[in-house]
């Protein structure tokens, strides 16, 4: 097979590297592959009974027996008997919750604002992705799409309603704090990184060094409990740093902290002799590093970027512990709400699903990025 | 140390404050509170509260913060600003809300939090009045048959670490001398999930929580039994910080309003028509004659907004408390078997 490949790839045109055995339909291919033998054969019969159970089970908890709406007393208290008593999903959970869950305590007639703030992340995310916008222009739709966030969550201009960040809630607070970490976590960890690699540098070196094990050796929590806890007792008496900030503050310095050593490991990998080639063509520092060096060293280290990227959208999280209120904590705090407390599946369902959502797009988009920028490695 | 110079500070703060008060008395401005002036100045005031409790806190699908311990900043900021919209409720976890208190960050603590010598000694806080008496007690199934909680030898109890209640509950089994099997589980749906599936024989926590969640189990909660025993007690008050006594003054006394119209039957709906009343009481509270406002550092007719805005204390309870299915029981008035009484206020 092996050598028939290689034969092929010789011979024929190199668009065809990778050519499909003939004669391999679907049924074909899962006649060899998933009832080759008696052994396999029963394998895949009890995998496909365990997924069709599962899948079956999970569509009758989910659609033909679930609950869409409920009613509600004079006093406008929700009716959850109907749930209570019902074998299938309650719904009727989200449809009341949902505006709490994805925009917290947003004054309930302005919550358009935040919800035009996600399109504005969405779109950002998807115009950061288009190779086409790969420009320095790019670094003002940044500036300008994060501007209009802040004006369109504060408000007080333009006849909006001023509205304090600690209202802020849901979606948007996930969003920022995971956007603002990474965009300004990402150029510090590459700075970090740098530093730590310097020979002339040795002070930079050694508190780039301390910086990073320091941040390393402690958990998130920790981090964002001296954000939130010590913090202000060593303040003066009435210098308050507003609370959004501080954690927003600590978890850029944990992200870079961690981005820093994956971009080290990038520019470790990088053989020696691209600087020795660019001292010789006699570029300065600044210009061996980001025309050489960055660009080289961070293709390498795609997959690991995006890792600790995925990791640190789902680690705002834990942002609850210090009292603010993200997606994940208000789905909890709707489900403290009595007549709903025993409907958490539902609410964790699709939370999980928006994350997933979010997660999921971010590695399909590396793994693209990747097979484009490595194109010239594939053989 | 750190508790030191907290300490200096407040004395600091304490003298500043009678220097003050001194200069406020011969210039006739000024409150004499520092955390007053400042909450008049921001035009905003803070205060600290859970917003994750039920009844107590918790804000309702449109985003509004409701529950006892969101009144009680209301009424506060109704007495001290005029208006009860002023207030900006600041979401405190049970980490880092003495830190809060402490640092400036709120005016004050109104997050379902009890009173005991050891944090009114400790933390250079102190307790303005009690909102809420609640207590420790047991949650069990019908089935099980158990009547009272001297009855529940060898059960398996679930309650969440690290709370008031592990304690309570391992110090009643240890003073009956008999046998219990804790099960300790931090997440709230997890520990009702495992009483309801029957993991553990009984489930402890506050008697409110235990209340509320008996009645969210709708037709299902005729199976579920709340043991008459309350093992603990658990005042939950509201907080302020030590050496700003006008200020914990205004806190005390908005309660005191609050009460003295519940007991009048002055309430939201009704309060003007008592503008016109001849009970020297009533005339007193409402601001009409003597200077119960003045004393405080307030605006006469302080007592007249808490009630207008926010209501007495019944109709706080029962737009709070009542809808999750808690009888009043301690939390009633003096005059009704309860443990709520106001100072007379002239």
């Amino acid at each position: 097979m092996g050598s028939l490949r290689d034969t092929m790839s010789t011979t024929t045109a190199p668009t065809l590297s990778r050519p499909s055995p003939p004669g391999l339909g679907p049924i074909a291919w899962a006649r060899t592959n998933l009832f080759g033998s008696w052994v396999s054969t029963a394998v895949s019969l009890a995998l496909l009974y365990i997924v069709a159970r599962a899948v079956l089970g999970f569509a009758e908890w989910a659609l033909v027996g679930a609950v869409w709406t409920v009613p509600y007393s004079a006093t406008g208290i929700a009716q959850t008997a109907v749930c209570q008593t019902a074998h299938g999903a309650c719904w009727a959970v989200i449809h009341d919750k949902y505006r709490l869950i994805l925009f917290g305590r947003y004054p309930f007639a302005e919550q358009w604002r935040p919800a035009i703030v996600v399109l504005i992340f969405i779109a950002l995310y998807t115009v950061s992705a288009i190779r086409w916008f790969w420009r320095k222009e790019l670094a003002l739709i940044w500036v300008a799409a994060l501007t209009a966030v802040g004006v369109l969550m504060w408000g007080g201009v333009f006849g909006l309603k001023p509205v304090p960040n600690d209202e802020w809630g849901g979606l948007p607070i996930t969003l920022i704090l995971a956007t603002f970490g990474i965009a300004f976590a990402f150029p510090l960890a590459v700075l970090v990184a740098l530093g730590r690699r310097s020979t002339e540098l040795p002070a930079v070196k050694t508190l780039c060094v301390v910086y990073v094990e320091l941040i390393r050796g402690v958990p998130l929590i920790s981090v964002l409990f001296m954000a939130s806890v010590m913090f202000p007792l060593f303040m003066p008496a009435g210098v308050n740093i507003d609370k959004l900030l501080r954690a927003q503050i600590a978890i850029i310095l944990f992200a870079a902290a961690y981005l820093a050593e994956v971009v080290r490991g990038g520019l470790q990998a990088l053989p020696k002799g691209q600087t020795e080639a660019a001292d010789a063509m006699g570029l300065s520092y600044w210009q061996k590093t980001s025309f050489i060096i960055l660009p080289q060293a961070l293709r390498l280290v795609i997959p690991p970027l995006v890792n600790t990227f995925i990791g640190f959208f789902k680690d705002t999280s834990l942002v609850l512990i210090i009292g603010l209120f993200d997606l994940l904590t208000m789905g909890k705090v709707a489900l403290s709400d009595p007549p709903w407390q025993s409907f958490s599946t539902e609410v964790y369902v699709v939370l999980g699903l928006i994350y997933i959502a979010f997660c999921y797009a971010m590695s399909r988009y590396s793994r693209g990025l990747e097979q484009e920028l490595n194109a010239s490695q594939r053989r | 140390m750190r508790r030191l110079i907290r300490a200096t500070t407040h004395l600091a703060c304490a003298l500043l404050g009678l220097g003050a008060a001194a200069l406020s008395e011969a210039q006739a401005q000024g409150s004499g509170s520092a955390t007053m002036d400042a909450a008049r100045a921001r035009g905003q005031l803070l205060c600290g509260m859970a917003g994750n409790v039920p009844g107590f806190s918790l804000p309702d699908s449109q985003g509004v913060m409701r529950g006892l311990d969101a009144d009680t900043c209301r009424a506060v900021t109704a007495a001290v600003l005029g208006d009860a919209a002023k207030v900006k409720l600041v979401p405190t976890t049970t980490q880092n809300r003495f830190t809060a208190l402490q640092s400036g960050e709120v005016d004050m603590l109104s997050r379902s939090t009890t009173w005991t010598l050891g944090r009114e000694g400790n933390l250079g806080l102190m307790f303005a009045w009690v909102n809420y008496y609640d207590g420790t007690g047991f949650l069990v199934k019908k089935s099980a048959g158990v009547k009272a909680a001297k009855e529940m030898d060898g059960a398996t109890i679930c309650v969440q670490p690290g709370t008031s209640t592990e304690l309570a509950v391992a110090d009643f089994f240890r003073l009956n001398n008999i046998k219990f099997t804790p099960i300790l589980i931090q997440d709230l749906s997890e520990i009702q999930g495992a009483f309801l599936s029957g993991r553990c024989d009984a489930y402890s926590t506050d008697a409110s929580a235990l209340a509320t969640f008996r009645f969210s189990q709708g037709p299902k909660a005729a199976d579920l039994i709340l043991l008459p025993d309350i093992i603990s007690k658990e005042p939950l008050g509201v907080m302020v910080r030590k050496g700003d006594d006008k200020w914990f003054d205004v806190v005390r006394w908005t309660f005191g309003a609050m009460i003295t119209a519940e007991e009048k039957g002055i309430d939201s709906k009704n309060v003007d028509t008592f503008l016109t009343s001849k009970d020297p009481e009533i005339r007193r509270l409402l601001g009409l004659e003597g200077d119960l406002g003045k004393a405080l550092g307030l605006d006469p007719k302080f007592a007249y907004n808490v009630i207008k805005q926010v209501g007495n204390l019944a109709e706080v309870w029962d737009r709070n408390i009542t809808p999750m299915g808690v009888p009043r029981g301690i939390n009633n008035l003096w005059t009704k078997g309860g443990l709520q009484y106001a100072p007379p206020m002239r």
